[in-house]
């Protein structure tokens, strides 16, 4: 997991140069959003020319799914004060699967705060090495870059597709919204209005 | 402008972790906003990768990066890593934007 991250955080750095942030701005988006859906997202907009609030508003919608965690994580986590708001800070994905696949509440703690720990570490360093680096890569390295922005966020679909067809309906309701979206709409807004399509995750079940 | 972006998305963010955290488990008893909060990931994952993929600014485009998408799928069909995924992309597209 660890290469992984390194080469999805390096990704990230170049990203977020390459759509015009600066190398603080960059760092500062790892360092306090730290969740990497959500940093894709919102210099995704920005790279395409969206505006501000639908660049904003997608790394929100993205980052609701973190507020889900924290409640499942709440109980056996237990922490209050000064210690749930750093706690808070570490409630992502990947912390949330270690955590969750833990055989106890001990266990579970440890998980958390490890995961969290060596993530949040390697995250920010390669974020930077990326940031860095980017200016360094030549036009093919440009062009690969572009490709591995979309894979990326294929990969963390794809557990999702796997797994269940409501998921497959929905994300295919989303990418068809997109793209129809695309022409009509300012850059970035037709990634926020595909979120309509969680309306076809409920019509089923109804009936 | 991209200050203000960048500072108020993290707060947001930071402050939707927070609330998973500090609020009452009993909001994650009620159907509905389970369901939402799980299925909204699936909806705009999705549209990031067609959006990332297939277009640029206003138009559909069909370029080197709609190749390495494809190659990324076939390797997570494959069940390759990550690591394999984000690299089969970058080469692919990389390749054949050099043989278009």
């Amino acid at each position: 997991m660890g290469l992984a991250v390194g080469l999805y955080g390096a990704a990230f750095g170049a990203a977020a140069t390459a759509a015009g942030l600066s190398v603080l701005q960059t760092c500062t988006l790892s360092l306090l959003m730290f969740t990497g859906a959500s940093q894709f997202a919102l210099v995704g907009v920005l790279g395409a020319g969206g505006a501000p609030v639908a660049a904003v508003a997608s790394a929100l919608l993205l980052g609701a799914r973190n507020t889900l965690y924290g409640l499942r994580l709440a109980a056996p986590l237990e922490v209050r004060g000064i210690r749930r708001a750093v706690a808070a800070h570490g409630v992502i994905d990947e912390t949330t699967a270690m955590a969750l696949a833990a055989p106890n509440p001990q266990a579970l703690r440890l998980a958390f705060t490890v995961t969290g720990v060596s993530l949040f570490t390697g995250w920010n360093l390669s974020t930077l090495a990326g940031a860095l680096g980017s200016s360094l890569l030549g036009a093919s390295a440009q062009v690969a870059l572009d490709a591995v922005v979309p894979a990326a966020f294929l990969g963390l679909l794809w557990p999702r597709l796997r797994h269940s067809g409501t998921d497959r309906l929905v994300a295919g309701g989303g990418a068809l919204i997109a793209l129809a979206l695309t022409p009509v709409v300012p850059p970035g807004l037709q990634i926020m209005l595909a979120a309509a399509a969680v309306g076809l995750g409920f019509g089923g079940r109804r009936r | 402008m991209i200050w203000a972006v960048v500072l108020a998305g993290s707060v947001g963010c930071y402050l939707l972790k927070y609330l998973g955290l500090a609020a009452s488990p009993a909001l994650l008893e009620r159907p509905a906003v389970r369901r939402v909060v799980e299925l909204v990931p699936a909806a705009l994952l999705a549209a990031l990768v067609v959006v990332q993929a297939f277009t640029d600014r206003q138009a559909l485009v069909l370029d080197a990066r709609a190749a390495g998408v494809a190659a990324a799928a076939v390797a997570l069909l494959l069940r390759a890593p990550f690591l394999i995924v984000l690299l089969v992309a970058g080469g692919t597209a990389a390749l054949v934007d050099a043989l278009i």
